[in-house]
């Protein structure tokens, strides 16, 4: 954690030297706020949500819509945010909650894209298909001094902060009694039901939060790009957060769609900046990771840790505590 | 009074009538048998009770209350538990773990978001003396899918006793186990019955002759004979049903 944290507070220092901005960083690092919510769902509740991209819309347009309607300066901009996504989290999770699987995917894109459609057909306030635009950057107010924010290294800064937040919040909540009978949930549901614990409200809080996180990373993406537009909402947008979590890895590790969304965004410009059809290739290896690396890069990491471990050991390789049945049978 | 009464039941799917008019009563400290031959309605009967499927008639009381129609969390948290016989566990969680996350103490901290589960060496030390009380001392650490099946099977009644209930509810238990891990389970159970008030529906009729107080046959989705075991054997029902084990 320390490390990520780290490395992303270290690339204003050699983003540029490597042909690369900082605006990017910050794209990297909002996008994989939004991953780690998202994978809050997928990964640990085993969730698929495959609308989530309107609860990030919802946090741009509302800090959008907070700011130029209600005057609402940085604080109450994002808390409004977060807590206006938070509030359709909890109206759509409570229509949701009760299903699972297939079930719960589909009625996540419908959601999804009432909000998508909304967010073009509601003119007056949304700004339709143009979005909302001049979104500003208001200052951080420290009482004792104000610290602007135009600059794309002060934002950096500033969400950097949200971010370790967030990370160590999610990392708390995943190991925390909460998370461990998501964990179950996501493995037995009926059993979890059947030794005591309330199913649909794990599920609807769990979607509660991860809208919640959403709508802080799409405050935050408003505020980078100055604006608010239906396209954060769309059906491939809320693709794009399940494919970063997916190749990361966040079905088997807490860091999957940090790793994810860096993979995504670099790959994104990097080969964006040769080709067009950059998604084509993207789209090729994320089947590719599907069909023979399904645990993506964090579970071919951790299977090349194990088999790195197991050559290292002495001959013969001692039964591992987590097998010793399996020896047996 | 008894501890557990279900009067009246009736359950069908469709024009499958499953279960018709069933009355069952459990008294607390005795361990009751249910058997019937395949597709007799024992499983659905249990799903019944224990809150799978609400009942199209009838009544279900557990401790002078009424809990028909109460779905399965509601009616684990009043203390009535249950094993499957087609194994139900959290797969890819170790088996403290599975125990860890039926315990009371766990789930009343459930949606604490703060706390850290792995600190808290009470939960685990009575995750481990479940364990240990189910026979399987030293597999705290393996994952439950790594288990054995016999051990897999003893994981799944840990499971239910975690949750510390007044009356547990065993269904088939015995299943797929051989003569020596079925005469283990049977220890087990003699041991559980001195301290819990237990149903099991069985096929293995040794086994359930040799521990039930009392048993209740079903057939047809309707209860054909219900008495002491001996009394049982010569029940000309029984005889009938065809269960040709009893002799």
């Amino acid at each position: 954690m320390v490390f990520t944290v780290a490395l992303l507070a270290s690339t204003p220092l050699w983003l540029s030297q490597v042909g690369l901005y900082q605006y990017l960083a910050l794209e990297i690092m909002i996008w994989m706020m939004f991953a780690l919510g998202h994978n809050l769902l997928l990964g640990y509740g085993g969730l698929p949500s495959f609308g989530h991209g309107a609860y990030f819309g919802v946090g741009a347009y509302a800090f959008g819509l907070l700011q130029q309607r209600a005057d609402a300066g940085l604080g109450l901009g994002l808390i409004g945010a977060v807590l206006i996504s938070a509030l359709f989290g909890m109206l759509v999770g409570a229509f949701i909650s009760h299903k699972r699987g297939i079930y719960y995917a589909l009625l996540t894109i419908a959601f999804g894209q009432v909000f998508w459609f909304a967010a073009v057909k509601l003119h007056d306030i949304t700004g339709g298909e143009d979005g909302l635009l001049n979104i500003k950057r208001p200052d951080l107010s420290l009482g004792f001094a104000d610290i602007s924010l135009k600059s794309n290294e002060a934002f950096f800064y500033f969400a950097l902060v949200l971010f370790a937040l967030v990370l160590v919040a999610l990392w708390r909540l995943i190991h925390s009694p909460f998370g461990r009978v998501l964990r179950a949930i996501k493995q037995n549901e009926m059993r979890a039901a059947f030794v005591g614990h309330n199913v649909w409200l794990y599920k609807w809080l769990a979607f509660t939060l991860s809208a919640s996180v959403a709508g802080l990373a799409g405050a935050l993406f408003a505020m980078a790009q100055q604006s608010a537009y239906p396209n954060v909402m769309s059906l491939h947008n809320s693709g794009f957060v399940v494919m970063m979590v997916l190749i990361g890895g966040g079905l088997v590790s807490f860091w999957g769609p940090v790793i994810g969304a860096l993979f995504f965004i670099l790959a994104r410009d990097l080969l964006g900046a040769y080709t067009e059809t950059w998604l084509l290739w993207y789209g090729l290896v994320f089947m590719a990771m599907v069909l023979f690396q399904p645990d993506g890069v964090a579970g071919a990491w951790q299977k090349a840790r194990a088999r790195w471990a197991r050559r290292s050991s002495s001959p013969p390789a001692p039964a591992t505590p987590m097998n010793p049945v399996a020896k047996e049978a | 009074m008894a501890l557990f009464e279900a009067t009246q039941l009736h359950k069908r799917f469709g024009d499958n009538v499953v279960l018709e008019s069933i009355s069952l009563s459990f008294e607390e400290g005795q361990l009751a048998g249910i058997m019937g031959p395949n597709g007799a309605g024992k499983t659905t009967c249990f799903n019944v009770l224990t809150g799978r499927y609400k009942p199209d008639r009838g009544t279900v009381k557990f401790a002078g209350e009424d809990i028909t129609g109460l779905s399965p969390r509601q009616i684990a948290c009043k203390g009535v538990s249950r094993s499957f016989q087609i194994m139900n566990l959290f797969d890819d969680d170790t088996a403290l773990d599975n125990i860890l996350i039926a315990l009371p103490s766990v789930r009343a901290q459930g949606f604490s978001m703060v706390r850290d589960l792995g600190r808290n060496t009470a939960a685990h030390d009575e995750a481990a003396a479940i364990l240990a009380r189910v026979g399987l001392a030293g597999k705290e650490r393996v994952v439950a899918e790594s288990l054995s099946y016999g051990e897999r099977r003893a994981l799944e009644i840990g499971v239910a006793l975690a949750a510390r209930p007044r009356l547990l509810f065993l269904d088939e238990p015995t299943a797929g186990l051989g003569s020596e891990g079925t005469a283990l389970l049977a220890e087990l159970i003699a041991e559980l019955k001195r301290q819990l008030t237990i149903v099991i529906i069985e096929h293995d009729m040794h086994f359930l002759f040799s521990l039930a107080d009392r048993i209740s046959v079903i057939h047809w989705g309707q209860v054909i004979a219900q008495g002491k075991p001996d009394a049982l054997r010569e029940n000309p029902w029984v005889q009938r049903s065809n269960l040709g084990l009893l002799s």
